[in-house]
């Protein structure tokens, strides 16, 4: 499965979004893996709600961090290919 | 040497559980009921636990199912902020308690498997419809909508099975299976002539799981522990000693592995003690092993110490008689080609003679 812009991105179930206090960072938790994230990181996840599209997410992050889009379409494909694969994120369309 | 938090946490709820398998990684001094920890004692060490930085909580056993407050001690796992992780043999779970662990927020369930079938995995655990049971359960585990990972220990007698079980695990919708073939400490430790696989089984595991992971890429994870007798490097046991993660055994006693009350000369405390923070980062016994000071120079001039750390402490006692000696599993060590004679020897044991975990007598 490969992403592209339709692509509607959530987060399954026992994987979530976390807020480590003692070493304050976000981090993703997953079964048996905790994935320590960069505010880049942090920022793409925080996006995925399971209704917004690949694209929406893009135009969004590209508004808010006032960023070329490509760029950082490239950058969150390649951090949601990587959890795909992981069986950390899936895919509804 | 300044250590760094822990990520995870093994909670030992129980030593009691309905099977009796021949590798259990509990001690041979199974506590029992009455020396276990209150629902409240747990639910302290949860606090403490997050407070000191730990993400992940195991909640295992045993059976973890055999205590009856489970559904209470995930609540408090949760309410402190941990992802919970139940490590269970699947027995002791009726759907209703699994609506109920729903409710309570546990996060993922990990089940175990002791074969493909119910005639290998009834005689592995030593109970009889424990694999049939075991299904069903994977069944309501699956329509609770619990995210799912296989746990299938592996060894000479079922290592033939390894295909069939990578492909249970996409059948039942597992997004991961731990494939660990089947490590020498505890119960295990007395059946090395009826469990040790063969160089070539060895050999073929690994073959087989690389293959699978390729094939099986986006649709199920794969991790595994492969055979260490026939391994040229040791394990890094559990990331290196004090530095990763911590277990409470059932009457909270707090060891930095399953197996670390082997050592006779560590002294452990429990959290009636003292606070876990100061367990951590004070103890004489969580700091006998960190860094590189207590390496033999072996291993101290090595450049591959920062990857295994010199392997496993309770098996350089168990193997070398010293528990600050390097794991003979390495190929550096002088005791190495002994053990892999003794690994070959112990392959060409007979498959008939399991002595099975059981209670002390009272
Ligand atoms: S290894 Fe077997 S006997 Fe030991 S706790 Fe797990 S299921 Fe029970
Ligand atoms: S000598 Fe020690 S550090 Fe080096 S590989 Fe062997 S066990 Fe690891």
């Amino acid at each position: 499965m490969s992403i592209t812009p339709a692509s509607v991105p959530v987060l399954p179930r026992g994987v979530r979004l976390h807020h480590d206090r003692v070493r304050d960072t976000w981090v993703l938790l997953a079964p048996e893996r905790a994935i320590r994230l960069d505010p880049v990181g942090h920022a793409v996840l925080a996006e995925i709600d399971g209704t917004r599209s690949f694209a929406t997410i893009v135009a969004t992050l590209a508004g808010k961090y006032d960023a070329p889009p490509e760029r950082i379409a490239e950058d969150s494909r390649g951090l949601l290919t990587g959890l795909l694969n992981r069986r950390m994120l899936e895919l509804t369309e | 040497m300044t250590a760094r938090p822990p990520l995870a946490m093994l909670a030992e709820l129980t030593h009691r559980c309905p099977l009796s398998c021949p590798y259990c990684s509990n001690p041979l001094d199974l506590l029992r009921k009455e020396a276990e920890l209150s629902t409240g004692d747990w639910a302290d060490a949860f606090r403490q636990a997050a407070d000191l930085g730990v993400l992940h909580v195991h909640l295992s056993g045993g059976e973890p199912a055999s205590r009856r407050d489970l559904e209470e001690l995930v609540v408090a796992a949760r309410q402190a902020g941990l992802y919970t992780n139940l490590i269970t043999s699947g027995i002791g779970l009726t759907e209703r308690r699994l609506k109920a662990l729903d409710e309570a927020g546990l996060d993922h369930v990990q089940l175990s498997l002791q074969g493909t079938d119910a005639a290998m995995a009834d005689r592995i655990g030593g109970y009889r419809g424990g694999f049939e049971r075991k299904m069903q359960v994977a069944e309501w585990i699956g329509a609770t909508g619990f995210p799912l990972t296989l746990n299938a220990v592996v060894h000479r007698q079922n290592l033939h099975q390894l295909p069939e079980a990578l492909d249970m695990a996409v059948r039942i919708g597992a997004r991961r299976i731990e494939v660990a073939i089947v490590q020498f400490h505890g119960w295990a430790m007395r059946n090395r002539a009826a469990l040790m696989p063969t160089r070539a089984q060895a050999e073929e595991a690994k073959r087989i799981v690389e293959e699978a992971r390729k094939r099986l890429l986006g649709t199920l994870v794969i991790d595994f522990v492969p055979a260490d007798y026939h391994e040229e490097y040791p394990k890094s046991c559990m990331g290196g000693w004090g530095s990763t993660g911590l277990n409470i055994a059932p009457d909270g006693t707090v060891l930095p592995c399953h197996a670390a009350q082997t050592i006779p000369h560590l002294s452990f405390d429990t959290v009636h003690d003292r606070p876990l923070r100061e367990i951590w980062y004070d103890s004489a016994a969580f700091n006998a092993y960190r860094g590189d000071d207590w390496m033999p120079e072996l291993c101290r001039t090595c450049d591959r110490k920062h990857i295994d750390h010199g392997g496993c402490r309770c098996q350089a006692l168990a193997l070398a008689g010293d528990a600050g000696a390097t794991d003979p599993v390495c190929a550096k060590s002088p005791l190495h080609a002994g053990l892999r004679a003794k690994a070959e020897a112990f392959a060409a044991g007979p498959d008939d003679n399991l002595t099975y975990r059981t209670l002390p007598p009272a």
